[in-house]
C-alpha cells in the first residue's frame, strides 16, 4: 500500500536531525497559524499563490530563495564545525553518513533552490519592467515554473523527516549513485528534486526568451536592451540549452535504479564515464546561467552609482554573448583527471582559459564606468566593488586550474573547493545581494535599512576571505573536499581559522534577517514616492514604486540606451491625462495545482507507491487538459480604473 | 469589455505636449531612422506570434533532450556485453512500414492543417482523425517490437546497448504518445466549439510538434535501425 | 476574450484567404514525395547489402530528409517573420554537433587511453 514507506524511515533516533525537523515543522505551523489568525488565506490564494503577476511570482521566488539561504547555510556551518573538531582522537559530532548527506544537500540547496530561485526572482521582479513590457509572455506557465521549483525545493527538506537525502555528492556521480552503491531512497529524493525543479527552470527559460524577443517596447532594439535584459537573455538562452541535458541524464539515472538498466553501471556494458560526461555539459553552461545575470546587476548598478553611462556597452554585449557560447565547449575541464590525454585536455583547457578574456573585459568595464564618475558608495555599489575584488581572486584561481597539470596535483581538494566558492559567493551571492538591495524599493516599495546592510557586507566579505583562503592552503597542502575526518596536525589550525569566517558570515547573514525585518517596520521612512530613488537609468525607475499590476499604463517609446535617463534628460513628463483599457491575464490555480501534483508524484515515486504516483500523474494530464478547455483566462482593466491607480501615484494630469 | 487593439495602441507613448503629441509620430521618427526590425505596433499579432514563438523554443530544447539520448546511444551501441547486437534483433520491413505510418501521418497532419486555413471544420478533424489513427498505428508497431525483444530475453535490463535502445525509441514514442493526446483534446475541442482562434493557435503548434516528431524518427531509423543492421 | 482569440481573428494564418492554399498544399506534396523517396532509397541500400561505406550514406541521407521536413513541413524561411525561428533552429543545431560530436570525441579518447580494448567491444562483459 505505502511501498517502500514505514514508520521507521523516520530517523527517530538521530538528535540532530529531529531537532531540525522539529524547528521546521514549529516554523511551518507557525507560520500556518498566523495566516489562519490573521484570516489571510482566501487573500493568500487569490492574491498570491495563484497569481500570474510577474512581480509577484518574484517576490515568491525571493522568498524562496532566502529561506533556502538559510537552510543551506545551517549546512554550511555544521561541515565547518565538524571539520574544526574532527581532527586526531575526536571523530566530531557527525557520523560520515551524515556527513555526507549534509554535503550533498549544501549543494544541491546552495545551486538548485538558492542561486537559481534568486537569479530568477530577480529577473522576473525587474526584466519586464526594464524592457516595457506588461507581464512575461506566459504567465501562468511563469507561476507553473515558481510551483515546480518550490516542489523540488520542498522535497530536499521532506528528505531530512522522512527518509533520508543523497550521499552521492550535488551532482550525484555514478556509479556512485547506482543503486548498487547507493541502495536508500537518498539518491531517488535527490533525482526527483532536481528532475521536476529542473523542467521547471527549462520553462521559465522559453518564458523569458519569448519575452526578451517579443515584447520590448516600441524602439527597444536589442543594442538598446539594458545589459540586465541582455545578461538575462543569454542566460535564459544557455538554460534552453543545458537544461534538457541535465533532464535526460538524470532520466538514464533513474531508468538504471528503477528499471534495473544498465547506463551508468559497472556491469553489462554500462559506462559511469558517460555520466559524468553528460551531467557536465549541462553543469558547466549552468555555473554561467548562476553569474551572466548578476553580470547584468552589476551592469546596472555601477552606472547608477556612478552617475556615469555604463563604458563599453557594446564590448559588454558582446563579452556576454562570447561567455554564453564558450560556456558550452569547456565542460571537459570539470574531469581532466578521466584519463583523455593530451589532445582533448588541451582543447578543453584552452577554451576555459579564453573565457578569462570577455569576463576580464566585463571586470574592466565596471572598473572604467567608475573611473571619474561621482561614485555614491552606498550598499548595492559595496557589494559590487566587493564582487569585483573577490571574483578576480576566484577568476584567477580558476585559470590556474584550467591548466591540466595543475589539476592533476589540485582536483578534488579544497582547492577547488576554495575556488568556485570564491567564484559563486563573491560574484553570484554578492551580486544576488546587490541587485536585492539596488532593486529593494522597486520590488517592495521602500529601501532596505542602509546600516544594516552596510554591517551586513562587511561581516559577508570579511567571513569570506576567513573563510575560504585558509581552504586555498589546505588544498595545496593536499586536503581531499568532503572529509569528515583527518589526521594531519598542521591542517587543524587552518581548518579552525575557517569556522570562524563561516561564523562572522554567519553574523552577516543574521543582520541580513534583522535588515530584513527593521526595514519592514519602519518602511514609512524609507518608502520611495518618487519611484526613482537613485537617480536610475533604466525603465523601471519611471514606474511608481512598486508598480501597479499592469506595469506600465501607457508604454514608453524608447530612444535611446539607458532609456529612462534620455526620458529624464529630455524631460518627458511621466504624467499622462488619457488613459486606456488594459488588458490583463486572470489568476489561475493550475500552475498550483501542477506543482502540487508533481511533488506528490515525485514522492510517491521516490518511495514506490505506484498506484499514488498514477493518480498524481493523472491529476497533472486532468489539469492540463481542463486547462486546455478554460476559457476565462483574461480581462480588461478599465480606463477609470487605470486612472485610479496612477492617481495614487500622483501620475494623473488635470487636463482631459 | 472589447475594445479596438488601434485605440489600445494609439497614444500609448508618454511624451511631453509640443513634442511629440502621439505615438505616431514618434513611431514615425524612429522609422525614418532605420529602428523599424524589433517593434510591431500590433499588438494582437505579437501575441499570436509569441506563442509560437515560444513553442518553437519549447521544440528546439527538446531537441537538445534527444541529442542527449542519440549521444549516449552512439556510444553505447556496441556495448552489448556479450547479448544480442542490432543487426540480430531489428526487423527492417516492419521499421520501414512503421516510417510510413509516420510519415503519411505527417502529410496528413498537413492536409488538416490546409483545412484549418480553409476553414473547413470537418475536414479538419476527419484529417486528424486520419492522423491520429496513423500515429496510433506506428505505436502499436512500437509497442509489438518491444514486447517481442523482451520475450526473447532481449529486454532493456540486459546490456547497455539494450538499455540506450530501448530508452530512445520508447522516448521518441512517448512523445508520440503526447501528440496523440493533444490531438484527441483539439479533436474535441474542435467539435465543441469550432475553428476559434485559440484552437487554430493550438493546431498550428500540434502540426509543428507533429512534423517535430518526425524530424526525430529519422535520427532514430538512421542511427538505430539502418546503422545498426548495416553494421 | 481571449488572447489568442483576439490575435489570430486578425490575423489568420497565412492561406486562411483562399489565395496561399494552393502553393501550401502544393509544399506539402513535394515535401512528402521527397520525404517517401530519402526514406526508402537507404532502406533499400542497406536491405540489399549493396553500398560500401554505407554509415555515411545514410547519414547523407538523414541529413538530406531533415532539411526537407524542416523546408516543407516547418516552412522555416528566412523572412522576416520567421527570423528567430531560424536563428533558433541554427543554434540548436550547433548545439546538437556540439553535445554528440563532442561527447564522441571525448569518450573515444578516453576508451583509447584508459580501455584500448573497448573499442573493439570486447572488455564490456
Amino acid at each position: 500500500m505505502f511501498g517502500k514507506l514505514t514508520l521507521s524511515a523516520i530517523p527517530y533516533t538521530n538528535p540532530i536531525i529531529m531537532g531540525a525537523v522539529a524547528f521546521m515543522v514549529i516554523c511551518v505551523v507557525a507560520i500556518l497559524a498566523v495566516i489562519t489568525y490573521l484570516g489571510k488565506w482566501k487573500y493568500l490564494w487569490t492574491e498570491w499563490l495563484t497569481s500570474v503577476d510577474h512581480k509577484k511570482i518574484g517576490i515568491m521566488y525571493l522568498i524562496l530563495a532566502g529561506v533556502m539561504l538559510l537552510r543551506g547555510f545551517a549546512d554550511a556551518i555544521m561541515m565547518r564545525a565538524q571539520q574544526a573538531l574532527s581532527y586526531g582522537s575526536n571523530m566530531g559530532y557527525l557520523p560520515p553518513g551524515h556527513f555526507d548527506q549534509i554535503f550533498s544537500a549544501h549543494g544541491t540547496i546552495m545551486i538548485f533552490f538558492m542561486a537559481m530561485p534568486f537569479i530568477i526572482g530577480l529577473m522576473n521582479c525587474i526584466l519586464p519592467l526594464q524592457i516595457g513590457a506588461r507581464d512575461v509572455a506566459f504567465p501562468l506557465m511563469n507561476n507553473l515554473s515558481l510551483w515546480l521549483t518550490v516542489s523540488g525545493a520542498v522535497l530536499v527538506n521532506v528528505s531530512l523527516a522522512v527518509g533520508n537525502f543523497s550521499r552521492a555528492g550535488w551532482l550525484g556521480f555514478a556509479p556512485l549513485s547506482e543503486l548498487h552503491y547507493s541502495p536508500g531512497v537518498g539518491v531517488d529524493y535527490w533525482i526527483w528534486a532536481l528532475q521536476i525543479s529542473g523542467i521547471g527552470t527549462t520553462l521559465t527559460g522559453v518564458n523569458f526568451i519569448a519575452t526578451i524577443l517579443k515584447m520590448r517596447a516600441p524602439g527597444m532594439k536589442l543594442m538598446r536592451m539594458p545589459v540586465f535584459a541582455w545578461a538575462s537573455l543569454c542566460t535564459n538562452i544557455l538554460i534552453v540549452a543545458a537544461f534538457p541535458l541535465l533532464t535526460v541524464t538524470l532520466a538514464l539515472l533513474t531508468m538504471d535504479r528503477y528499471l534495473g538498466m544498465h547506463f551508468f553501471t559497472n556491469s553489462l556494458g554500462g559506462d559511469p564515464m558517460m555520466y559524468i560526461n553528460l551531467i557536465w555539459i549541462w553543469g558547466h553552461p549552468e555555473v554561467y546561467i548562476l553569474i551572466l545575470p548578476l553580470f547584468g546587476v552589476y551592469s546596472e548598478v555601477v552606472p547608477t552609482f556612478s552617475g556615469k553611462r555604463l563604458f563599453g556597452y557594446t564590448s559588454m554585449v558582446y563579452a556576454t554573448m562570447a561567455i554564453a557560447l564558450l560556456s558550452l565547449i569547456v565542460w571537459l575541464h570539470h574531469f581532466f583527471t578521466m584519463g583523455n590525454g593530451a589532445g582533448v585536455n588541451a582543447f578543453f583547457g584552452i577554451t576555459t582559459m579564453i573565457i578569462a578574456v570577455p569576463t576580464g573585459v566585463k571586470i574592466f568595464n565596471w572598473l572604467l564606468t567608475m573611473y571619474r564618475g561621482r561614485v555614491r558608495l552606498e550598499t548595492p555599489m559595496l557589494w559590487t566593488i566587493g564582487f569585483l575584488i573577490t571574483f578576480t581572486i576566484g577568476g584567477m584561481s580558476g585559470v590556474l586550474l584550467a591548466e591540466p597539470p595543475a589539476d592533476f596535483v589540485l582536483h578534488n581538494s579544497l582547492f577547488l573547493v576554495a575556488h568556485f566558492h570564491n567564484v559563486i559567493i563573491g560574484g553570484v551571492v554578492f551580486g544576488i545581494f546587490a541587485g536585492i538591495s539596488y532593486w529593494a524599493p522597486k520590488i517592495f516599495g521602500f529601501r532596505l535599512n542602509e546600516r544594516l546592510g552596510r554591517a551586513a557586507f562587511w561581516c559577508w566579505f570579511i567571513g569570506f576571505y576567513v573563510a575560504f583562503m585558509p581552504l586555498y592552503a589546505l588544498g595545496l597542502m593536499g586536503a581531499t573536499r568532503r572529509m569528515d575526518h583527518y589526521d594531519v596536525a598542521a591542517w587543524h589550525p587552518l581548518f579552525i581559522v575557517a569556522a570562524v569566517g563561516a561564523a562572522i558570515i554567519f553574523a552577516g547573514i543574521i543582520l541580513q534577517v534583522v535588515q530584513v525585518v527593521v526595514s519592514i517596520r519602519q518602511r514609512e521612512l524609507t518608502r520611495d514616492l518618487t519611484g526613482d530613488p537613485w537617480n536610475g537609468r533604466t525603465l523601471e525607475w519611471s514606474l511608481p514604486s512598486p508598480a501597479p499590476a499592469y506595469n506600465f499604463a501607457r508604454i514608453p517609446v524608447v530612444r535611446d540606451r539607458d532609456a529612462f535617463w534620455d526620458m529624464k534628460q529630455r524631460g518627458v513628463d511621466l504624467k499622462s491625462s488619457t488613459f486606456v483599457p488594459i488588458h490583463m491575464p486572470r489568476n489561475k490555480a493550475a500552475g498550483f495545482l501542477i506543482g502540487g501534483c508533481a511533488f506528490v508524484l515525485a514522492f510517491a515515486m521516490i518511495w514506490h507507491i505506484w498506484w499514488l504516483a498514477i493518480a498524481a500523474l493523472a491529476g497533472v494530464i486532468v489539469t492540463l487538459i481542463r486547462h486546455a478547455f478554460d476559457d476565462d483566462r483574461d480581462y480588461h482593466l478599465g480606463a477609470e480604473e487605470v486612472r485610479r491607480v496612477e492617481g495614487l501615484h500622483g501620475r494623473v494630469e488635470a487636463r482631459s | 469589455m472589447s475594445s479596438d487593439p488601434t485605440v489600445l495602441h494609439r497614444g500609448s507613448l508618454v511624451l511631453k505636449p509640443g513634442y511629440a503629441d502621439h505615438a505616431g509620430d514618434a513611431l514615425r521618427d524612429l522609422r525614418e531612422s532605420g529602428d523599424a526590425v524589433d517593434f510591431q505596433l500590433d499588438h494582437h499579432h505579437d501575441v499570436a506570434s509569441t506563442i509560437q514563438l515560444g513553442f518553437w523554443i519549447y521544440l528546439m530544447s527538446d531537441c537538445l533532450l534527444f541529442s542527449g539520448l542519440f549521444a549516449t546511444y552512439a556510444l553505447l551501441s556496441s556495448h552489448t556485453a556479450g547479448g544480442p547486437a542490432g543487426s540480430q534483433l531489428f526487423n527492417l520491413p516492419d521499421v520501414l512500414t512503421e516510417t510510413m505510418f509516420l510519415l503519411f501521418s505527417s502529410f496528413t497532419c498537413g492536409l488538416a492543417t490546409l483545412a484549418m486555413n480553409a476553414d473547413r471544420r470537418n475536414a479538419t478533424v476527419g484529417w486528424l482523425a486520419v492522423t491520429f489513427l496513423l500515429g496510433l498505428g506506428f505505436i502499436g508497431m512500437e509497442v509489438r517490437e518491444f514486447a517481442h525483444m523482451v520475450a526473447i530475453g532481449a529486454g532493456p535490463d540486459r546490456s547497455a546497448f539494450l538499455s540506450s535502445f530501448f530508452t530512445l525509441v520508447a522516448t521518441h514514442g512517448l512523445h508520440v504518445t503526447c501528440g496523440l493526446i493533444f490531438m484527441a483534446v483539439m479533436m474535441v475541442a474542435v467539435l465543441k466549439k469550432g475553428l476559434t482562434p485559440t484552437n487554430r493557435a493550438r493546431l498550428v503548434n500540434l502540426s509543428l510538434f507533429w512534423h517535430f516528431l518526425d524530424i526525430i524518427w529519422v535520427g532514430v531509423f538512421s542511427l538505430v535501425y539502418l546503422f545498426g543492421v548495416a553494421h | 476574450m481571449n488572447v489568442a482569440n483576439e490575435s489570430v481573428a486578425r490575423h489568420a494564418p497565412p492561406g486562411a484567404h483562399g489565395q496561399a492554399h494552393g502553393p501550401a498544399q502544393k509544399q506539402y506534396i513535394i515535401g512528402f514525395a521527397l520525404a517517401i523517396l530519402l526514406t526508402v532509397i537507404p532502406f533499400a541500400l542497406v536491405m540489399s547489402h549493396t553500398v560500401a561505406g554505407t554509415p555515411l550514406v545514410i547519414a547523407g541521407f538523414a541529413v538530406a530528409q531533415i532539411l526537407v521536413h524542416v523546408v516543407y513541413f516547418l516552412h522555416v524561411d528566412t523572412s522576416e517573420e520567421k527570423r528567430w525561428n531560424l536563428m533558433a533552429l541554427l543554434y540548436t543545431g550547433v548545439m546538437v554537433f556540439i553535445v554528440i560530436g563532442g561527447s564522441l570525441w571525448i569518450m573515444h579518447h578516453l576508451y583509447v587511453n584508459m580501455v584500448p580494448h573497448a573499442m573493439h567491444g570486447q572488455v564490456w562483459k
